[in-house]
């Protein structure tokens, strides 16, 4: 679906603050995906994220949207609609008077694509069932639409940032730390809602996070970036087996596959991949009666 | 703190309400709350966004007053507006976006701020300026520029710039929000040694319920009113209640409550306590 090979991008080249953001970084994501993104701060993930909807184009390295480089026939705009990207805290960007219109703009902006060839103007209706059908997706009240996005409440408001990328109906939807600074009740909430655009539109979706917990949760396959490389990458189980690794990376790991890691070393023979709770439950509760299945035979 | 109920209360709230907007159908943020925090506690405050908890923040030090009840520092009701310097001065705040708290272009400057704006005299700014950046750990960052520091680095530096005013009570409302797993370490060890080293009172803010478990004091708040307080052991013991509430617990109070065991408030402590449960009672 969406493959971007051996990017290599540098901030502020030839002067002193030069940065090396991306460092020969290959990663894709396939169709129906959910891949996660993962890296502590300046690992260069925003970077990567920039790329892969054409709104940086690497000094090296390709991004290919269904096996066509983006930057190929000047369709670069082309590519920034296929891939839709959710900016960190993208509540401040909500601009328009009302709600309805903020989530159109894009839309808008995309236009329909006519059979020869040639853009309009979607029409009323078509941009009803866009917006409202993104609104749907995050749960944003219809009766919010006439409202001004700034009478909203934070969540509220993040939400019609996100409804206002998914209007555009990408193809590939990526979020940059889209649960940031939200309480739990809202991070769950917030995921639902891109889980759900998935399951409905078979998009795929990249979530950039630097929360471990939140994307194993949800995602396919997990790449985690350190200083522009790729460090890891592979299903959520194989990366969270490297446990000591992503320590040292600064990235946090659950506190279940750290307690089973204790057990491990203290001799118990516990799986310490587990990285949901309801793994943790059920991995605990077998080792209790395969150990007590043991211990029974041996004394009794 | 042992023997701390003998003493006054640093802070005390007194049946305290508030509504923001005055509207007859305005529900109240704040609910009749009653509470005393007494001085070199760590209390943290946990909940839903609109709990009422940065509420309950901000009447600590008079950025907001009550619509009904008092609320006191040190003696002094923050309604009373011949107080005000006193108690700001007593209760500091930090925010939760660093980017919103900084006004200087050098880090010192910053730090140094309030204390211009108090008329302290310049030889004493420069000696509480350094201290407080040394508390933070960022005194060779004093010539910095403050929008080139990471999160966690502009928030100690918000947090010592609270410091210098030398205020008996630090509020700190969701500090680590915005800040990445390293930026968030860096600001919750500053905070714990400040409590530990020079017995400041410490309110957290947080929807971070492991941040909770180093507390002295947990409070948890649903509607408007405290739900909860107690110690975070005996907080989390009331699982099902947590749940009911959609409070998730810290993972391994998860992983002990799957064993039905007592709560457990740290990796090691839950891996030890687990042992023992796995390794023990033996079925013959």
């Amino acid at each position: 679906m969406l493959k971007a090979e051996h990017l290599t991008y540098i901030y502020g080249a030839g002067t002193p603050f030069e940065r090396r953001a991306l460092d020969d970084i290959s990663f894709s994501v396939q169709a129906g995906e959910i891949a996660g993104l993962i890296g502590h701060t300046g690992s260069g993930k925003s970077t990567l994220a920039q790329h892969l909807n054409a709104l940086l184009k690497p000094l090296s390295g390709r991004v290919l949207l269904d096996g066509t480089d983006i930057w190929d026939k000047k369709d670069a705009r082309n590519a920034r609609f296929q891939v839709g990207l959710v900016f960190q805290y993208p509540e401040y960007q909500l601009f328009e008077e009302t709600v309805y219109k903020d989530i159109a703009f894009g839309v808008k902006n995309k236009g329909v694509d006519e059979a020869d060839g040639k853009r309009r103007q979607p029409t009323e209706s078509e941009l009803d069932i866009s917006v409202y059908s993104a609104m749907d997706f995050v749960h944003l009240p219809r009766e919010l639409a006439d409202k001004s996005p700034f009478e909203l409440s934070g969540g509220q408001k993040r939400r019609a940032a996100i409804a206002g990328v998914i209007a555009m109906m990408p193809k590939v939807l990526i979020l940059d730390e889209p649960t940031a600074g939200l309480d739990p009740q809202g991070r769950r909430e917030i995921l639902g809602h891109i889980k759900a655009y998935r399951d409905a539109t078979g998009a795929s979706v990249v979530l950039i996070s630097h929360s471990m917990d939140e994307v194993a949760r949800l995602a396919d396959s997990i790449t985690v970036l350190s200083e522009g490389k790729t460090a890891m990458s592979g299903t959520p189980r194989a990366v969270f087996g490297r446990a000591d690794e992503l320590e040292a990376l600064h990235l946090s790991v659950p506190a279940f596959t750290k307690v089973f890691r204790l057990l491990r070393e203290m001799g118990v023979d516990i799986d310490d991949g587990c990285y949901t709770a309801e793994a943790a439950e059920a991995e605990l509760l077998r080792v209790k009666s395969a150990v007590s299945r043991g211990a029974g035979e041996e004394t009794c | 703190m042992s023997g701390a109920e003998a003493k006054t209360p640093l802070i005390r709230f007194e049946n305290v309400s508030y509504s923001y907007g005055d509207g007859p159908d305005a529900a109240p943020a704040l609910d009749g709350v009653n509470l005393e925090i007494h001085a070199g506690e760590f209390i943290a405050v946990l909940g839903h966004n609109g709990c009422g908890k940065s509420t309950l923040a901000k009447l600590c030090n008079a950025v907001l007053t009550p619509s009904q009840g008092t609320v006191t520092v040190g003696g002094l009701s923050t309604a009373d507006e011949n107080s005000l310097l006193e108690i700001r001065r007593t209760v500091g705040m930090v925010f939760q976006n660093p980017d919103n708290q900084i006004v200087a272009a050098v880090v010192e400057e910053d730090v140094a701020f309030a204390l211009e704006n108090l008329g302290v005299k310049p030889e004493e700014i420069r000696e509480r300026v350094d201290r407080a950046l040394e508390a933070v750990n960022m005194s060779e960052y004093k010539l910095h520029a403050p929008h080139r520091l990471s999160g966690g680095q502009k928030q100690r530096i918000s947090i010592a710039g609270i410091l210098a005013m030398r205020p008996a009570c630090i509020v700190l409302d969701e500090p680590t929000a915005m800040l990445d797993p390293r930026g968030r370490r860096e600001v919750m060890e500053t905070v714990h040694a400040l409590n530990r080293e020079t017995g400041m009172t410490v309110i957290l803010i947080t929807h971070h319920m492991n941040e909770a478990q180093a507390a002295d004091r947990v409070l948890v708040m649903n509607r408007g009113k405290i739900l909860l307080d107690d110690t975070p052991r005996r907080v989390f013991a009331e699982y099902d209640l947590l749940e009911k509430h959609a409070l998730s617990v810290p993972q391994t109070v998860q992983l002990t409550h799957y064993a039905g065991l007592a709560p457990a408030l740290d990796v090691r402590e839950c891996a030890q306590t687990l042992y023992k449960w796995l390794m023990g009672e033996q079925p013959c």
